[in-house]
């Protein structure tokens, strides 16, 4: 008893260091792959008895292999498509041997089907592509390698099968390698094996078999026992998208994530995407303990010796390793969807942890998957496939898949209906040799961002004045206009550079198709805000005179142009006095003729911290106190 | 380069910890179900994980049937008390008022009102948006082909043919009002990975998974243990003493015992090696009908 507890525990302590190797299954029925897989599991006695039990009874009753057990029903799970005969989705599978264990991404071969043979093959570390040695190398076969190459497997191994339909001919399986080499080498596969079996009978599966013996090789489960495929993460470029803030309370500010390439250690350097800030990693914290290293697909949690301001999304990197940071890219794109592609659709990407939405602006060409032949089209259909030019709404921070799956990989989501609709792995727009291996140079990364090279203190200095806003809030008809237009020339006299930002003007053009809804309010003063931003970034003092009725409006108009550059007017003007100056508009707002209009049908907050409070009636007097307050502040004139 | 190698366990491990950590950050209000079971004792360490050193940020949902072993919500209560979660204890209450059980309506009826019907109405109660379930792709056909983010409609329904392309680690979260997800972080283990796991972490597991003498009633071949004075005094009275343990938990009069000698996690996987017969065989509600789980995951059961 003893012993067997020792042998028990031996098993299990290897058992857990065993690594995983995943592998993508393609064929149809008539390959033989559901036998094929059958056959390694049950060969590797990861059947049960009653699983067994249920097999024979479903052969006898559904099954297409005659009286022998039907492995493929094992393997076709649901109902409906037991009764078509046909795997039509990705089923998992499970097994393991002394040495590994298994994850088998099983998909069905047929055309149809391209889009499951992509979503079952885009963890795998390896592809098995089936032959029937009668028919050898035949469209399909070419369909699966191509598929297997666009999703970055690195290994495949081409199992002829039905060799015994052959008579175990040499000469039938060299003419089948060597056409397929032909094929090949037009992609670019890193390793690809040949393997002669007979899945029925079970040669060359997990026993090599003595009826080939001018086959030296391993049988293919030797093989995948054996093959080397953790040199295949990219363990080179340091790519950490945070997926998780962890705050559990004030002091604590920790980073989470699985670490998608290259290796982060304790004392790092990094640089944070897409604010540029850089800072050192303090710990990296499991719960099982800190370490000093993270590599992928370790999920760690980061913490940082300064505190930076961080949100999911982003990114942390070495600062001289930087991945690109672009709203427009190049992508091999695989429609997903039954409905098909609309150029003008908005849809959702999900990349890196990071989601924001994005537009196809171009289809360079379709891909042919059977011929590999390029050709154009004006949108994708279900299981089409081509490259494309995309723009999102925010920067993504990406590599091109070939080098990197994780940063390399997308998904687009149906605006309406939410489906996955499409995936897409990117592709280097411009040819290697046209840009530098790695991106260092901090003014174009500045470009890249879209950021200016000139900084708003150089502005400053040659201007003699500080960018910054002054709002003017009050009612329709309070006179707030009448301020800022006199304002701006005032300010234009004494030489002062400064933008009055009319909202009239922005009504007729720029925001035109906005309504005075409560919602298209502040997408208007989103806007204007943005706008007031730019020009102060630039140096450029703005004037802005809007009613901007309560203070979470306000807030945002703030926060937008940075609360220390906004300063706030209040034209303290009541309901009575406005009305006398537009009584027409307030008589229409009265009927109900027009709606949402601040002070009738819509309440206007007064602000409780405005710099000043202005009376109307005294437009001489008010300018001469804003331009005392510039003065006073620093803003206009500074020296 | 071996520095930098998982093992299989270690990797499964960080795929989990990255689902559980994607739903909390794309769900306004996600729940984890737990059943108690050794599956589920598994995906709570590893939601711990996730959040380390913060508190798990989501609350544990138990649908009780009522009719579970009592030695399962000692340790429900024990556990979820010393660990402090924040946990959900819900039941159909129409149903429990009425008496629906397994011996009086039969297995059908009592999983659908006790089990299908409570799990529905606990989630539409407290409005979660994702739940998580601790369900593996390696237990039972249907679950095979499951994705990881399991969308459901309104009605928490699942289509089998409408299932959402599910590529490299990126998961389509968008969710309608009143749609929802169910999300399985353990898809990729096995009976003998959570095993595995629950020995190297040590993770307590409720006692009925090991061997004891239990007072066992054999009805048609299904070894079920007397727990309760609920069983019809005619059965309770043909109880042996027996030496068993289950594979899995569930409702006592639905839930078969196997005979076993194995009283500790090393002798249970040699036994697993060694024994012929899947896991969820031991569950009688598998055979009420042909493809009897993709039914019922249609209808929305877990």
């Amino acid at each position: 008893m003893t012993d067997t507890k020792l042998n028990i525990r031996e098993f299990l302590d290897q058992d857990q260091k065993k690594d995983l190797l995943r592998l993508l299954t393609a064929g149809s029925v008539d390959d033989g792959k559901s036998t094929l897989i059958g056959r390694l599991m049950f060969d590797s006695k990861m059947l049960y008895e009653d699983q067994l039990a249920a097999l024979e009874r479903d052969s006898k009753r559904v099954g297409h292999a005659g009286d022998d057990i039907d492995y493929a029903l094992l393997l076709d799970g649901l109902k409906a498509e037991r009764e078509q005969g046909i795997t039509i989705d990705v089923a998992y599978r499970y097994f393991s041997t002394a040495k590994r264990k298994f994850i088998i991404a099983d998909t069905p071969g047929h055309e149809q089907y391209t889009r499951n043979m992509i979503t079952g093959g885009s963890t795998a570390n390896l592809a098995i592509i089936l032959i029937d040695a009668r028919h050898g190398v035949i469209t399909q076969t070419k369909r699966h390698t191509y598929l297997a190459n666009l999703l970055g497997i690195k290994h495949v191994v081409v199992a002829i099968n039905k060799m015994d339909l052959v008579d175990f001919s040499e000469k039938r399986y060299e003419e089948i390698r060597d056409s397929y080499e032909a094929f090949v080498t037009q992609l670019d596969v890193p390793d690809v094996n040949f393997i002669p079996l007979s899945a029925l009978k079970g040669d060359n599966v997990v026993e090599t078999s003595d009826r080939m013996p001018w086959y030296h090789g391993p049988s293919l489960l030797e093989f995948l026992e054996n093959v080397h495929v953790s040199s295949d993460r990219n363990f080179d470029d340091m790519r950490f998208p945070v997926q998780y803030v962890l705050r559990p309370d004030i002091k604590f500010r920790g980073f989470s994530t699985s670490v998608a390439s290259g290796i982060i250690r304790k004392g790092d350097e990094v640089m944070v995407l897409p604010s540029l800030k850089k800072s050192k990693v303090e710990k990296i914290i499991t719960y099982d303990g800190e370490l000093d290293y993270a590599f992928p697909p370790q999920s760690v949690t980061v913490t940082l010796e300064d505190e930076i301001d961080i949100s999911r999304g982003d990114m942390l990197v070495h600062p001289d390793n930087l991945p690109r940071v672009e709203r427009q890219f190049e992508a091999m794109l695989v429609w997903m969807d039954e409905k098909e592609m609309n150029l003008s659709t908005q849809f959702y990407i999900k990349h890196a942890n990071n989601n924001t939405k994005a537009r196809i602006d171009q289809i360079r060409y379709k891909v042919d998957v059977n011929t590999l032949e390029k050709s154009n089209i004006e949108k994708f259909k279900l299981n089409e496939i081509g490259r494309v030019v995309l723009t999102t709404t925010k920067p993504l921070f990406f590599d091109p898949y070939k080098k990197n799956k994780q940063t390399g990989s997308f998904i687009l989501i149906d605006p309406v209906t939410h489906n996955t609709c499409a995936v897409g792995m990117i592709i280097d727009r411009m040819g290697s040799k046209h840009l530098p291996s790695r991106i260092t140079d901090m003014d174009k990364e500045k470009i890249a961002k879209g950021e200016a090279l000139i900084k708003t203190e150089e502005y400053e200095q040659s201007y003699n004045q500080k960018g910054e806003t002054i709002w003017i809030t009050g009612l329709h008809g309070s006179g707030k206009n009448e301020l800022a237009f006199s304002l701006e020339r005032k300010l234009f006299e004494s030489g002062a550079k400064a933008v009055l930002i009319d909202g009239s003007s922005l009504r007729s053009g720029l925001n035109r198709e906005l309504d005075y809804s409560p919602a298209d309010r502040a997408e208007h003063l989103r806007r204007v805000a943005h706008i007031c931003k730019m020009l102060n970034d630039q140096g450029i003092i703005t004037i802005g005179s809007f009613i901007s009725r309560n203070s979470s409006l306000r807030n945002q108009v703030a926060e937008i142009i940075g609360k220390d550059r906004f300063h706030m007017f209040y034209m303290d003007a009541d309901l009575e006095y406005c009305r006398n100056n537009k009584p027409e508009l307030y008589e229409k707002a009265e009927k109900g003729a027009i709606e949402n209009l601040p002070g009738v049908d819509m309440e206007y907050e007064i602000p409780d911290n405005a710099k000043m409070l202005f009376n109307p009636e005294e437009n001489e007097k008010n300018l001469d106190a804003i331009l005392d307050y510039l003065a006073t502040n620093k803003i206009f004139p500074i020296k | 380069m071996s520095d930098y190698l998982l093992t299989n366990l270690r990797e499964l491990e960080a795929e989990a910890i990255h689902i559980i950590r994607e739903v909390a950050a794309e769900f306004e209000n996600p729940v984890m179900l737990y059943s108690i079971g050794k599956d589920s004792s598994v995906m709570v360490r590893l939601a711990e994980k996730a959040f380390y050193p913060g508190k798990v940020p989501f609350p544990l949902m138990h649908i009780d049937s009522k009719w579970k072993f009592q030695e399962m919500i000692e340790f429900r209560d024990n556990y979820a008390r010393e660990k402090g979660w924040d946990l959900i204890v819900h039941y159909n209450k129409e149903g429990y008022e009425s008496g629906v059980g397994p011996f009086t309506h039969g297995s059908k009826v009592h999983t659908d009102i006790m089990k299908t019907q409570a799990l529905l109405e606990g989630l539409n109660k407290y409005k979660f948006d994702a739940a998580f379930g601790g369900a593996r792709r390696d237990e039972e056909k249907s679950r095979a082909k499951e994705r990881i983010f399991s969308f459901r409609d309104k009605f928490h329904q699942w289509d089998p043919k409408n299932q959402r392309p599910e590529l490299w680690n990126i998961y389509n979260a968008k969710v309608q009002k009143g749609e929802s997800i169910r999300v399985f972080p353990i898809s990729n283990w096995t009976e003998l990975d959570i095993w595995q796991y629950i020995r190297l972490e040590n993770i307590p597991i409720v006692p009925l998974y090991f061997a004891k003498e239990r007072p066992i009633v054999d009805m048609d071949g299904n070894l079920i243990m007397a727990d309760d004075e609920r069983m019809p005094k005619e059965l309770r009275d043909k109880a042996k003493m027996r030496m068993v343990r289950f594979r899995t938990l569930g409702c006592y009069p639905l839930t078969g015992a196997i005979d076993s000698e194995a009283d500790t996690i090393e002798k249970i996987v040699e036994e697993m090696m060694t024994v012929t017969v899947s896991e969820r065989t031991t569950r009688v509600i598998d055979f009420d009908q042909e493809a009897s789980m993709e039914q019922k995951k249609r209808e929305g059961y877990f």
